[in-house]
């Protein structure tokens, strides 16, 4: 599992049956400085009660996993994410805010 | 599994289920030799650890499920130790018990 960043949103109304309801977001993974770590990667948005938008932290889990955070969980993804992250602190100081 | 340093916490008030009242940390996986190697992690603390401690942890979903005891929770990375100590051939690399770890 891993900090992110969102960074953008992905539009594909076509798409593998089971993904209907699924949002798709743009991440950048980030690492205990705030600072971009990696590879952007597009990631399902499964739970509804998550809005989140460009700028906003979110912590995600990739591999089968990712699958199993969405309703329908035989579908081919392999990034979710789990949670809005409204603070990550590091030596007592926060990190990653509007960064 | 692999060695971390526990760096921070993370906060999240809305998220997946499976992980409701969990704690999560930051995790900073380490080399043998005690160096930065690999990408922070977002684990779930299942051994009381906290920042400053050197942690032994698993990144694989059945371990991670059978912890949670959620056989179909999307979870992977879950802090299952902390380290007391760490031997290197006959060598000492790190010694929480003596108190200030070895860098």
């Amino acid at each position: 599992m891993y900090l992110a960043r969102v960074i953008g949103r992905v539009v594909a109304t076509r798409r593998y049956p089971g993904l209907e309801s699924v949002a798709l977001q743009w991440l950048q993974p980030l690492d205990e400085r705030g600072r971009d770590s990696g590879a952007p990667l597009v990631a399902c948005a499964p739970l509804a009660t998550i809005s989140t938008g460009p700028g906003d932290l979110v912590h995600f889990v990739d591999g089968r996993e990712g699958a199993l955070a969405c309703p329908e969980t035989f579908v081919p993804v392999d990034a979710a994410i789990l949670g809005f992250v409204e603070q990550a602190v590091v030596r007592g100081k926060r990190i990653a805010e509007d960064a | 599994m692999f060695l971390a340093d526990v760096v921070g916490t993370v906060v999240s008030p809305v998220q997946h289920p499976v992980l409701e009242g969990q704690r999560l940390l930051l995790l900073r996986p380490i080399d043998p030799e005690g160096r930065a190697r690999g990408i922070v992690r977002v684990a779930v603390d299942k051994s009381g650890a906290g920042e400053g401690d050197r942690v032994l942890a698993v990144d694989e979903g059945n371990a991670a499920r059978q912890l949670l005891g959620a056989p179909d929770g999307p979870v992977k990375t879950v802090v299952v130790g902390v380290v007391d100590y760490v031997a290197l051939g006959n060598e000492l690399v790190f010694d929480a018990r003596s108190g200030a770890p070895v860098d």
